[in-house]
């Protein structure tokens, strides 16, 4: 029996925060590729630790839904799920190359399948691009666009930067969108200055995080100079100093969310049968036709 | 309750007995399917045990022929599949009753485990928990009310609603049939206010799930209230694993490390209040097992709930950090008059606040001291124009 559990940080204060890791489990759970799918969460219910002991199957996948590796990833869930032996070397990544390690979880007396966190999968690279389409309802975005991937920054976890690079070099390469920029919150560049660091007309702003929430509800928005106050709310686009800025709110939102936790456990030898190929097709964006 | 009964099963009984009234069971070809495939799956003579008889495959006699209670004391053998047929028919409700708890059920021992709890399987006989089920077993699971029923096929079904609705007609709830919609319900209160606590005493009613099977019922309970099923089951299996105070807090690191450092070795009156403020039974229905370590007892109740609570939850973990940089400050004196109801009307408003009964206080209320007018009027009278309480400032000598 497969088992496959997204554990993801979740919120005490706002409710909304758990509706993608929902939404990408119930994505997921039609597929049927798994026997069951779980969430657990760190500031909701079930606890990291305590959702191991709500699993069933006998081949476990947990992957987790953050935007990097850091210290959630390396140090709080292995923690809290009781892989016993753990250690960051497990994963022998350079911040960008998690894959999976495979411990005993203490609650359990199981193994599982400890998964890299969904932000640095290559999958997620079209995620951003795909989330950049659903913004501007055109599927064959790119042209005569600039496209800003967003992130915290270094303040607490250095590979925040890198996640955020990795993505903004591999979409840079495939010569879609006229211009793409890494920006952030607390370091230079800086999104408070997106217009001065393109010079397309239009430009997608898609923030690298897994929920809407105070960042990206509230923070950049206004920082962004969208809007004075996030109470009023913003237009998509809105124009600031002469850009039209394409306001895309949290990545992790975006169906095609559920393909790149699908890879993560890929990756650590979960059998999908045709659930890739499935969830691709079903999180599409409309054409309009 | 006597062999009997069990074969009177599959036949309505009512003569006026104390009997129990035992509803008709149609014998369903799934389940007879089972049997013939758990038989298929075991050695001829070993038998698969019912409530008050056995059946097995014959031992040498070619495939196909069964025999009823091969070890007891009037084996009946030699039967044809259509002969084990009729025999099982004739004990139809011991037949589904292994059917749904083998088959349908699963082996998962929490589900097992409580699906099994709530008609009290373990104590009481198929004949007897038939007879319940068919008018209805009720059971309390945090605020919810589960009601288990038997179908004329010896299916199991459960309605699962809040406790409060008891009694309403399902026409008059807003119906649910996928387990996984109880997310949404559990979200907010019934004031539209998020529930970060999902074990808090605030779920909303007005909605319920009147017709689900074994493995739905288990997982819309452990969707309103996750975990708390298989922490029961622990519990009840003398394993449940508790994480005291010390030990959760010595775990913590990041924002939340500052916690440990506001456990100095001197006593755990600390952990009583915060107990006392987020464990009591009127904020969480979970019961605190966790104590301040293993050989030092809160002094505060940990409460009556039926699933316990084997560590500090992420909640209390928050408000501890907040705590901890709170009760660093030091004490001072501040000098304030009030007269004798003033007094009193600061602790009105805390305690009003304290037992959430601000939305209780009417309006025009001024006997109340946590009215409206009433606490306007404190601070039309006793605040500065910088907000002071009794005009003295925070900081008097403008430190921080």
């Amino acid at each position: 029996m497969q088992s496959l559990v997204i554990v993801a940080h979740g919120s005490h204060l706002n409710p909304g925060s758990s509706a993608p890791t929902y939404d990408h489990a119930d994505t997921i759970r039609a597929t049927g590729a798994f026997d069951e799918v779980k969430t657990g969460f760190w500031k909701e219910e079930p606890h990291f630790r305590e959702v191991l002991r709500t699993v069933e199957g006998d081949e476990v996948y947990v992957v987790p839904l953050f935007v990097s590796e850091g210290y959630f990833t390396e140090q709080v869930i292995p923690r809290e799920l009781r892989l016993d032996g753990w250690d960051v070397s497990e994963w022998d990544s350079d911040g960008l190359s998690a894959d999976q390690a495979t411990l005993v979880a203490e609650d359990i007396g199981r193994a599982v399948h400890y998964c890299g966190p969904v932000g640095t999968h290559r999958a997620m690279t079209d995620v951003i691009v795909r989330r950049a389409e659903s913004v501007t309802g055109d599927p064959d975005v790119g042209e005569e666009f600039g496209l800003a991937v967003v992130g915290h920054g270094t303040e607490r976890n250095e590979n925040s930067a890198k996640a955020i690079e990795y993505h903004a070099d591999r979409i840079r390469d495939r010569d879609r969108f006229d211009e793409v920029r890494a920006l952030y919150m607390d370091e230079d560049p800086e999104v408070d200055d997106l217009p001065e660091f393109f010079e397309s007309d239009d430009v997608v702003l898609v923030p690298l995080f897994i929920a809407d929430g105070y960042h990206t509800q509230e923070d950049i928005p206004e920082d962004v100079g969208l809007c004075e106050d996030h109470r009023q709310g913003y237009d998509v686009p809105t124009e600031v100093d002469g850009t039209r800025i394409w306001y895309a709110g949290a990545v992790g939102t975006e169906p095609l969310m559920a393909d790149v936790i699908l890879e993560r456990a890929a990756d650590a030898g979960a059998d999908l049968g045709t659930a890739l190929d499935d969830v691709r097709e079903t999180t599409r964006v409309a054409t309009g036709d | 309750m006597a062999d009997p009964t069990v074969d009177a099963a599959s036949e309505a009984v009512d003569d006026g007995s104390d009997e129990p009234d035992i509803p008709a069971i149609d014998l369903p070809s799934d389940a007879f399917g089972a049997v013939l495939d758990a038989l298929d799956d075991r050695d001829p003579n070993e038998p698969i045990r019912f409530e008050g008889f056995a059946v097995a495959r014959a031992d040498t006699a070619a495939a196909g022929e069964y025999c009823l209670d091969p070890t007891g004391a009037d084996p009946r053998t030699g039967l044809s599949e259509r002969d084990l047929h009729e025999a099982l028919a004739d004990r139809a409700a011991a037949v589904t009753d292994w059917y749904v708890f083998e088959r349908a059920v699963g082996e998962f021992g929490p589900r097992r485990a409580f699906l099994r709890w709530i008609e009290d399987a373990d104590g009481e006989t198929v004949a007897a928990r038939y007879a319940a089920l068919a008018e209805g077993i009720e059971r309390a699971w945090g605020e919810l009310k589960i009601t288990a029923t038997v179908t004329d096929r010896g299916e199991r079904r459960y309605d699962v609603r809040h406790a409060a609705d008891a009694g309403v007609p399902v026409g008059d709830l807003d119906a649910y049939e996928d387990p996984l919609d109880a997310r949404d319900i559990v979200s907010l209160d019934a004031k539209g206010r998020y529930r970060p606590l999902k074990t808090a005493p605030s779920l909303a009613g007005g909605w319920v799930f009147p017709d689900l099977g074994p493995r739905d019922a288990y997982e819309a309970i452990e969707t309103v209230y996750p975990a708390t099923v298989v922490n029961w089951y622990r519990e009840r299996e003398g394993e449940l694993d508790v994480s005291h105070w010390r030990e959760t807090m010595a775990r913590q690191s990041g924002i939340y490390g500052v916690v440990k450092t506001w456990d100095r070795g001197e006593g755990h009156e600390h952990v009583n209040w915060v107990a006392e403020a987020c464990c009591d039974d009127s904020q969480c229905l979970k019961r605190r097992e966790w104590q301040y370590d293993e050989g030092t007892d809160l002094d505060v109740d940990g409460g009556d709930g039926l699933f316990p609570c084997r560590e500090p939850c992420s909640v209390v973990v928050s408000a501890a950090r907040k705590w901890t940089r709170l009760e660093s400050e030091r004490p001072r004196t501040y000098e304030f008059e009030l007269t004798p109801s003033e007094k009193e009307q600061v602790e009105d408003i805390i305690d009003a606040v304290a037992d959430g009964r601000i939305n209780e206080i009417r309006e025009a209320d001024t006997k109340e001291g946590a009215n409206r007018y009433r606490a306007r009027f404190l601070r039309a009278k006793l605040f500065d124009d910088e907000g002071n309480f009794g005009g003295v400032p925070t900081d008097p000598d403008g430190e921080e």
